[in-house]
């Protein structure tokens, strides 16, 4: 998506980005940026909300007129409702997690024709 | 209310290397980093601009795919957008759902826009720019592919989100 931007915008066309994972796209560096913190998925707004969709686009829109330099960001006055510890469980690796993650890092190799690095662990005794 | 702490944006790259060290992968992700920024400046009043979207989901049935199984770059009509998309990408889950359109392809907030007078319209199509492992595809297969169909469209300017 950065890298799109990017593309477009050294070939003339200017660019807003609309998204939520604001240390990735600023670690590529975007000319426009509106950083929405909403949960990855809805970066134009909580489902169904129409209006606070068309204030976030037309909020992002407005940067293609008015940012002046590269790397301009603005963020989105809008919260996510009803779910304040949304950010805490994004891809969260506890500790009692471990075999179960490795199970599932290693169905994906294998479905992708890669071998597995993990079998089950052998009972002691 | 929530705190500071909670307040802060979620570290994506931090979490993403955790996760998939996790899953048993040794080698992290590189993000694409770069020193300078392109910048170009619209040619006329944004109310006289006609805007293109371009969203990272895919076509209904992943039919953006080849024959190798990665994604290209596809385009649909904005008077008649498909119902529903390929969202097999890495979005939260556990937080949220992607089945109204309009939260990462937002056609109708931008018909709003331009019916309020902020920009002049959209282009005849949007654009579904595949996210991709190999930022390279990106830089030189797809990113070439979206500005000749914008330049096609006659696009003055382009709105990106992400799913």
């Amino acid at each position: 998506m950065s890298l799109v931007a990017r593309h477009l915008e050294a070939n003339g066309i200017p660019t807003v980005v609309i998204g939520s994972a604001r240390d990735i796209v600023e670690h590529c560096g975007v000319p426009r940026f509106l950083f929405s913190d909403f949960p990855l998925g809805n970066p134009c707004g909580h489902p169904w909300q129409r209006d606070m969709q068309a204030d976030i686009v037309g909020l992002a829109l407005g940067l293609l007129e008015t940012a002046e330099a590269p790397r301009t960001t603005h963020c989105s006055p809008y919260e996510w409702p009803n779910d304040p510890d949304w950010r805490q469980r994004y891809n969260r690796v506890t500790p009692e997690d471990r075999e179960r993650l490795l199970a599932i890092g290693d169905a994906r190799r294998v479905s992708r024709g890669q071998a597995p690095r993990w079998t089950e662990p052998i009972a002691a005794g | 209310m929530t705190d500071q702490a909670q307040a802060e944006p979620v570290r994506y790259m931090e979490r993403t290397r955790r996760y998939y060290r996790a899953l048993g992968y040794d080698n992290d992700y590189v993000w694409a980093r770069f020193d300078e920024v392109p910048f170009a400046r619209l040619g006329k009043p944004l109310r006289e601009a006609t805007i293109a979207l371009i969203t990272t989901a895919g076509p209904p049935g992943g039919t953006n795919r080849n024959s190798r199984g990665r994604k290209e770059v596809w385009s649909g009509a904005v008077a008649s957008p498909p119902e529903s998309y390929d969202t097999d990408l890495a979005w939260d889950k556990e937080a949220t759902h992607v089945d109204d359109r309009e939260t990462f392809l937002p056609i109708d907030a931008a018909r709003r826009c331009a019916a309020d007078g902020l920009i002049a319209g959209l282009t005849p199509r949007f654009h579904g720019a595949a996210t991709d492992y190999s930022q390279r595809k990106t830089l030189e297969h797809d990113a070439p592919e979206l500005l000749r169909r914008l330049r096609e469209d006659g696009a003055d300017g382009a709105l990106i989100t992400a799913l």
